[in-house]
């Protein structure tokens, strides 16, 4: 295994978190009304993990180095979880465990609609994440995780629709998705490697 | 004019307090009555809840505070919410969006001096400075369920007058149909007035019909638990109305106007489908983003979010209802 010690890095610096906060939420720290609070920080968690997993290519384009690729899909399973943690919140906080609510919600809403479909995307990457269905799925392996960006579209869509009446926070995340998404437009994604390639020549030159 | 506090609010003959809890507030009388001679709260106040940061009672108030009805209407086997939870929960997006930022933020208001505009269809209108406005009024103590549009809920115990009292005071015309409400324009103390990427257009502002405004259980808060109001619930002057959303409450008034024509709300404006004028708590009608059939009450915890059932009106149908029969409030939301 390549990287172990960044690997093992970067599972707990995200792992902490949601322990963190539900610890806080044990003490009383998260205010009255903390299912709420922590229904939108393992909300916000998931986009952010997504964000983080589709930067790493660009970075390794960018830079050349090849550890960002081996943290990728760590980084993935960890947006997964985040938004099953997202899930879980709803399904307690929200709806107080009534699933027959849950039915209501999924067909009255479109903000409820767009982050269903966005959680069952990321859930269909996450069981195909292992070495054994890319071996199955072969060629289809890498199609079905380009649903990676539809799921951040939905994502950010989901996020939009529940913005009341500032979107500057939301602004700032959507710009970072597209940035992210620019980068992987062919002509952008070509010159950023050539770039680094001609670095990587020049270190090696030199 | 003696005003009849309606039934339902009213306390049962089971909500009576047992006498042994009776004896033992003696106790903690005598105890609230030391702190209280130090903190400066009503001995009453200081002694039923607890936690309360006494704040810095203006003269006008403090001189009214000893004359006030306490406890003029109550809800029945409901506790209240702590006075922590009331006053760091808070919408006013004129110190930020987030529930923290009105505490943190509103510092920097500047309540005292304060004045109100009165102004329309009235036959005494001006600029009136709130202690004059309040001084011919006796103080209730009115403790009211809150709805947030939200789906979250407190109980809190405001000190007011009711609208109606006031509104009498300046005495509207006949044309008077609808009772208009801003709140302060000031982006150098108001952080959340400076933000560019805010859907609001300032000055916040509110309405009611003149009825809705003249209803007994509608009151101008310029306090809570037994003290002035914390600058994050609106102070000096916000309005309270127990059967609508909590966003109707507007805060830091400063201009009131009555009016021939509906008014314009501030929400309305942003979300006409989503917020209504009238903005009765109503469990029958969705908020197009979520369900208003049931509410948090505050403060939840992580094992139980204290979800319960949301009652029509707010729980105040016996005393409003009236106010709406033959409307359909499906569409009038």
């Amino acid at each position: 295994m390549r990287y172990p010690w960044f690997r093992l890095g970067v599972f707990v610096v995200i792992a902490v978190w949601p322990v963190w906060w539900v610890y806080q939420a044990w003490i009383f720290a998260l205010g009255p009304d903390p299912g709420k609070v922590l229904l939108l920080r393992f909300g916000l968690g998931a986009l952010v993990m997504l964000l983080i997993a589709l930067s790493m290519t660009p970075l390794q384009r960018l830079t050349g180095w090849s550890g960002w690729l081996v943290v990728r899909r760590q980084l993935g399973l960890w947006c997964f979880a985040y938004a099953a943690l997202h899930l879980a919140a709803y399904l307690f906080f929200v709806l107080g465990l009534d699933l027959s609510q849950l039915g209501v919600e999924l067909r009255k809403r479109p903000y409820i609609i767009v982050g269903a479909i966005a959680w069952v995307l990321l859930l269909a990457l996450a069981v195909t994440s292992n070495r054994a269905s890319q071996r199955k799925l072969g060629k289809k392996w890498r199609i079905l995780h380009k649903a990676a960006y539809p799921a951040l579209g939905l994502a950010l869509l989901h996020f939009l629709w529940i913005v009341r009446a500032d979107w500057a926070e939301w602004a700032i995340y959507a710009g970072i998705g597209m940035m992210l998404m620019l980068m992987r437009v062919p002509p952008v994604a070509q010159l950023m490697k050539r770039k680094s390639n001609k670095q990587a020549n020049l270190k090696r030159s030199a | 004019m003696l005003i009849k506090v309606p039934p339902a609010s009213a306390c049962h003959e089971s909500d009576v307090t047992p006498q042994s809890t009776y004896f033992s507030r003696r106790a903690v009388m005598a105890g609230g009555a030391a702190l209280a001679a130090s903190a400066a709260l009503p001995a009453w106040a200081a002694s039923t809840y607890d936690g309360v940061d006494p704040g810095n009672v203006p003269e006008w108030l403090k001189a009214k505070l000893g004359d006030t009805h306490w406890q003029a209407v109550n809800v029945a086997g409901e506790a209240i919410t702590p006075f922590k939870d009331a006053t760091h929960y808070n919408n006013f997006y004129e110190f930020g969006t987030d529930k923290g930022d009105p505490a943190q933020n509103a510092g920097s208001l500047k309540t005292d001096p304060w004045s109100v505009m009165v102004d329309g269809e009235v036959g005494k209108p001006g600029k009136y400075a709130l202690e004059d406005f309040v001084k011919p009024h006796q103080l209730e103590e009115r403790i009211y369920r809150m709805r947030c549009v939200e789906a979250w809920s407190m109980v809190i115990p405001w000190l007011g007058i009711p609208l109606a009292s006031i509104l009498k005071q300046v005495e509207p015309t006949s044309k008077a149909r609808y009772v208009r409400f801003e709140t302060l324009q000031d982006p150098t103390s108001m952080p959340g007035q400076r933000s560019s990427f805010s859907y609001i257009e300032w000055p916040y502002q509110e309405g009611l019909r003149l009825d809705e405004a003249m209803h007994p259980l509608t009151i101008l808060a310029v306090g809570m638990y037994g003290r002035e109001l914390p600058n994050q619930n609106g102070a000096p002057l916000r309005l309270v109305v127990p059967w609508k959303y909590g966003f109707k409450g507007i805060k830091s008034i400063v201009r009131i106007s009555l009016v021939a024509e509906q008014p314009k709300t501030t929400w309305q404006g942003i979300a006409p489908t989503e917020y209504g004028f009238f903005a009765n708590v109503n469990p029958h009608v969705d908020h197009p983003r979520w369900t208003q059939a049931r509410e948090r009450r505050l403060p939840g915890t992580l094992f139980a979010p204290n979800v319960r059932e949301t009652q029509m009106f707010n729980g105040y149908a016996d005393e409003v209802a009236s106010l709406y029969t033959g409307m359909d409030l499906k569409v009038n939301y």
